[in-house]
C-alpha cells in the first residue's frame, strides 16, 4: 500500500494521466458530436485504428510529421464519410455500419500494411515521424506543476483545446444548435428548415476528425509506429465516457479524465503485481452502474409524472 | 421476370456476387499469379476431405452466434453481447473441462450446460435493464463485452494458467471433456449436430409457438404488441435468455471441440461475425445455416489463399465489411424493387 501511494503521488503519475487520457478524450468528443446529432457511432475504434495507420504511412512517405497528421485526419474523415454515406443514403443501420467499419479497420489495416511493407505486425520498417512534445514557457519552470502540465505531446494540448472548442460549438454556434436540434427531434428540425441529412453528414465527419486525432496520437506520440490493433478498445472506452458524461462536453471531458486516471492506475499497478485485468474493467463497470442509476431515476420520474 | 417476393433473396445474392467480384478484383491487383490465386480461393476449400472439414468446423461457431444475433435482431434489439458471452462461456466450459475424473459422457455435458447457463445469466442483465428500466441494451452489452474480457483474463491468468505452456493458455482440457469427432479424417465434432438441433428448435419456437408469435409481434412493433396484450417486457427478457444461452453453448462447444487448451487472450470475434451471419440470413433461423456456411467457405478460402499464395488472409476483412454494409443497406437496389412494384401495379390495374 505504501508503494502504491508512493507511485500515485509522483509527478510522473500525474503526467501520465494526461498522456493516456489524450486518445480517449479525442474519441469521446467524436462520440459526443455524432451522438448529439442522433447517431451512435460505434465505429470510433475502427476510425482511430485506420487513421493511426494513415498517419504513419503519410509521414513516412513525405518525411513530415505534420503532413502525416493531416493524412491521419483525412483517413479518419474519409472512413466516417463512407459510414455516413451508407447510413444516410443507403439506410444501412448505423450499428451494423459501425461493426463493419471496425471489422474493416482491424483486418484492413494489416492488409494495407502488408501490401506496402511486407510486414503484418508493425510498421517498424517504415521511417515514420513523430509529432513533437511542447514545453510551455514559464510554466515549465514552476516546481512540480511544470513537470505535470508542461512537456506534453502537442496533441495532448490539442485534445484539451478540442474539448473547449466542442463545448462552444455545441452551446454557442448555429451549427451546434442545428446538431442538437437534429439529435433531439429530426422531424421538428426538418420542419423549421434544418437540413437534417446535411447536419448529420457534418456531425459524423467531425466525429471522424476527432477520433482520427486520437488515432494519430497513438501511432505518432504514444508509440512511434503502427502496430496491429493498437487502439486496444479505446474507442469503446470513449463511448463509455460519452455515455457516462451524459452527452455533455463538460461531463464527457471529466469522465474521459476519470477513465484516463483508471488506465494510468492500471499501468502503474502492473508494477506492483496487482491484477491489472480487473482494474481495466473499472471504466466499463462504472458506466454500467451510471447508466442503471440514470435509467432507474428516469423511470421513477416518468412514473411519478404519469 | 421474377416475382417480387424473391426480391430479398435476389438482393442478398447480388451482395454475395459483388463481394466475390471485389475479391477477384483485389486478387487481380495484388497477386503475381492471379489465376492460380483465384483458383485457390474459390476451389481449395472443396479440394480435399480435410478442407471440407475445415469449412464445417468454421461454420459451427458462426451458426451459434448467427442464431443468437438473429433472435435479438428480429426483436429489433441491438444487443452485441454475444461476443463477450461466447468468450466467457468458453472459459467456463474450459474451467470444467480441465478437471479430471469425470466420465466421458457426463463431463462435456456438464461443461457445455454450465457455459450455456452462464451465458443466459449474463444476457439476462442487459435484457432486464432494457425491459424494466429502458436502459440502452447496445451500450450495456458493449460494456459487458469488455468487462467479461477483463474478468475472463483474470481468471485465466490467476487460476487456470499452465505455467509450463509456451503461450498464455489454460491447462490441457481433459480428454474426457473433448467433443467426439463425427467425421473421420476431419476435426468436425458433435457440435455440428448440437447446433443443427438448436436451429431446428429455434425455427419451431419462432414460427410454431405462442412465445415465438409474441416475439415476432413485439419485434415488428413493440407498442402495438403491448396494446394487443402482449407483455413485451417479458418477451424482451426471454429472448435475451435464449440468445445468451445459445451464444454460451456456442462458446463452450467451440472450446471443447476445437481447442486442446483455452487460449483466447482477446475477444474471438465470433459474436460480431454473428451479426453478419444474421443479416445475410435476414434473421431467419434456417437461413442462418446457409449464410454461416457461405462465410465459413470464404474464410477457409482466404486461409488457403494466405497459405499457398502471396495474398494475405486479412483481405477478407475488407470483403466482409463490404458485405455487411451492403446487405444491411435498405436502399441498395431499392430502385429495382420500386420498378417491379410499378410494373406489377400496372399489370393488375
Amino acid at each position: 500500500m505504501d508503494r502504491l501511494l508512493e507511485i500515485l503521488f509522483t509527478t510522473d503519475f500525474a503526467y501520465s494521466i494526461f498522456r493516456v487520457t489524450t486518445p480517449i478524450l479525442f474519441a469521446a468528443l467524436g462520440a459526443l458530436i455524432s451522438n448529439r446529432a442522433g447517431i451512435v457511432n460505434i465505429g470510433l475504434e475502427g476510425i482511430m485504428l485506420t487513421s493511426a495507420l494513415t498517419g504513419v504511412l503519410i509521414s513516412a512517405y513525405t518525411g513530415s510529421a505534420w503532413i502525416g497528421l493531416i493524412g491521419a485526419a483525412a483517413g479518419g474523415m474519409l472512413i466516417a464519410a463512407i459510414l455516413a454515406f451508407f447510413t444516410l443514403e443507403l439506410k444501412t443501420d448505423i450499428i451494423l455500419g459501425g461493426i463493419a467499419i471496425n471489422a474493416f479497420a482491424s483486418g484492413g489495416t494489416v492488409f494495407i500494411l502488408y501490401l506496402l511493407t511486407g510486414e503484418k505486425g508493425t510498421s517498424s520498417t517504415l521511417a515514420s515521424k513523430m509529432l513533437p512534445n511542447v514545453d510551455i514557457p514559464l510554466i515549465q519552470d514552476i516546481p512540480y506543476l511544470g513537470l505535470i502540465v508542461s512537456g506534453h505531446h502537442v496533441l495532448t494540448y490539442l485534445s484539451i483545446a478540442a474539448a473547449v472548442l466542442v463545448y462552444f460549438l455545441l452551446k454557442r454556434t448555429p451549427l451546434g444548435l442545428q446538431i442538437r436540434a437534429v439529435g433531439e427531434n429530426p422531424e421538428a428540425a426538418q420542419s423549421v428548415g434544418v437540413r437534417v441529412k446535411r447536419i448529420r453528414y457534418i456531425a459524423l465527419v467531425l466525429s471522424g476528425l476527432f477520433a482520427s486525432l486520437g488515432g494519430a496520437f497513438m501511432s505518432m506520440g504514444y508509440l512511434s509506429q503502427f502496430t496491429r490493433d493498437m487502439t486496444a478498445g479505446r474507442g469503446w472506452i470513449a463511448l463509455a465516457a460519452e455515455s457516462m458524461g451524459r452527452s455533455t462536453a463538460v461531463g464527457t471531458t471529466l469522465t474521459s479524465f476519470l477513465f484516463g486516471f483508471a488506465q494510468a492506475l492500471s499501468n502503474a499497478l502492473q508494477l506492483l503485481k496487482i491484477p491489472s485485468e480487473l482494474i481495466q474493467t473499472v471504466p466499463y463497470l462504472t458506466t454500467v452502474i451510471g447508466l442503471v442509476i440514470y435509467a432507474w431515476r428516469q423511470t421513477k420520474k416518468s412514473q411519478k409524472g404519469g | 421476370m421474377f416475382k417480387l417476393k424473391y426480391f430479398e433473396l435476389f438482393r442478398t445474392l447480388a451482395v454475395v456476387l459483388i463481394a466475390l467480384l471485389l475479391t477477384m478484383l483485389f486478387i487481380a491487383l495484388i497477386s503475381e499469379q492471379k489465376i492460380e490465386t483465384m483458383r485457390i480461393f474459390l476451389t481449395e476449400p472443396l479440394s480435399s476431405k480435410s478442407h471440407i472439414g475445415n469449412v464445417i468446423e468454421m461454420a459451427i461457431p458462426l451458426m451459434f452466434t448467427g442464431l443468437a444475433m438473429a433472435l435479438l435482431f428480429r426483436m429489433n434489439l441491438f444487443n452485441l453481447g454475444a461476443e463477450g458471452i461466447f468468450f466467457f462461456s468458453g472459459l467456463v466450459a474450459a474451467a470444467i473441462g480441465i478437471q479430471t475424473g469425470l466420465s466421458p459422457f457426463i463431463h462435456p455435458v456438464l461443461a457445455i450446460a454450465a457455459g450455456g447457463i452462464v451465458g443466459a445469466l449474463i444476457a439476462f442483465i442487459p435484457g432486464f435493464l432494457k425491459a424494466r428500466l429502458n436502459a440502452n441494451e447496445l451500450v450495456t452489452s458493449l460494456m459487458f463485452n469488455s468487462i467479461l474480457l477483463g474478468v475472463g483474463l483474470y481468471i485465466l491468468n490467476y487460476y487456470m494458467r499452465d505455467a509450463s505452456a509456451y503461450t498464455t493458455s489454460s491447462y490441457k482440457i481433459a480428454s474426457s471433456a473433448q467433443l467426439v469427432r463425427i467425421i473421420p479424417g476431419t476435426r468436425v465434432h458433435i457440435g455440428l449436430l448440437i447446433v443443427l438441433v438448436f436451429i431446428a428448435l429455434a425455427y419451431i419456437f419462432v414460427y410454431k409457438t405462442r412465445w415465438g408469435y409474441e416475439l415476432r409481434m413485439t419485434g415488428a412493433n413493440r407498442e402495438f404488441a403491448e396494446y394487443s396484450g402482449i407483455k413485451t417486457g417479458r418477451v424482451i427478457i426471454y429472448v435475451h435468455l435464449i440468445a445468451g444461452f445459445t451464444a454460451g453453448i456456442g462458446g463452450s462447444v467451440e472450446v471443447l471441440g476445437m481447442h486442446p487448451r483455452f487460449d483466447w487472450v482477446a475477444l474471438p470475434g465470433y459474436g460480431f461475425d454473428g451479426a453478419l451471419v444474421a443479416m445475410l440470413a435476414k434473421n431467419g433461423p434456417l437461413a442462418v445455416v446457409g449464410s454461416a456456411f457461405f462465410l465459413a467457405y470464404i474464410r477457409v478460402g482466404a486461409e488457403m489463399m494466405a497459405r499457398y499464395s502471396d495474398v494475405p488472409a486479412e483481405m477478407l476483412a475488407v470483403i466482409q465489411s463490404a458485405i455487411l454494409l451492403l446487405v444491411s443497406a435498405d436502399q441498395f437496389l431499392k430502385f429495382l424493387k420500386n420498378r417491379m412494384l410499378l410494373k406489377e401495379a400496372e399489370k393488375n390495374g
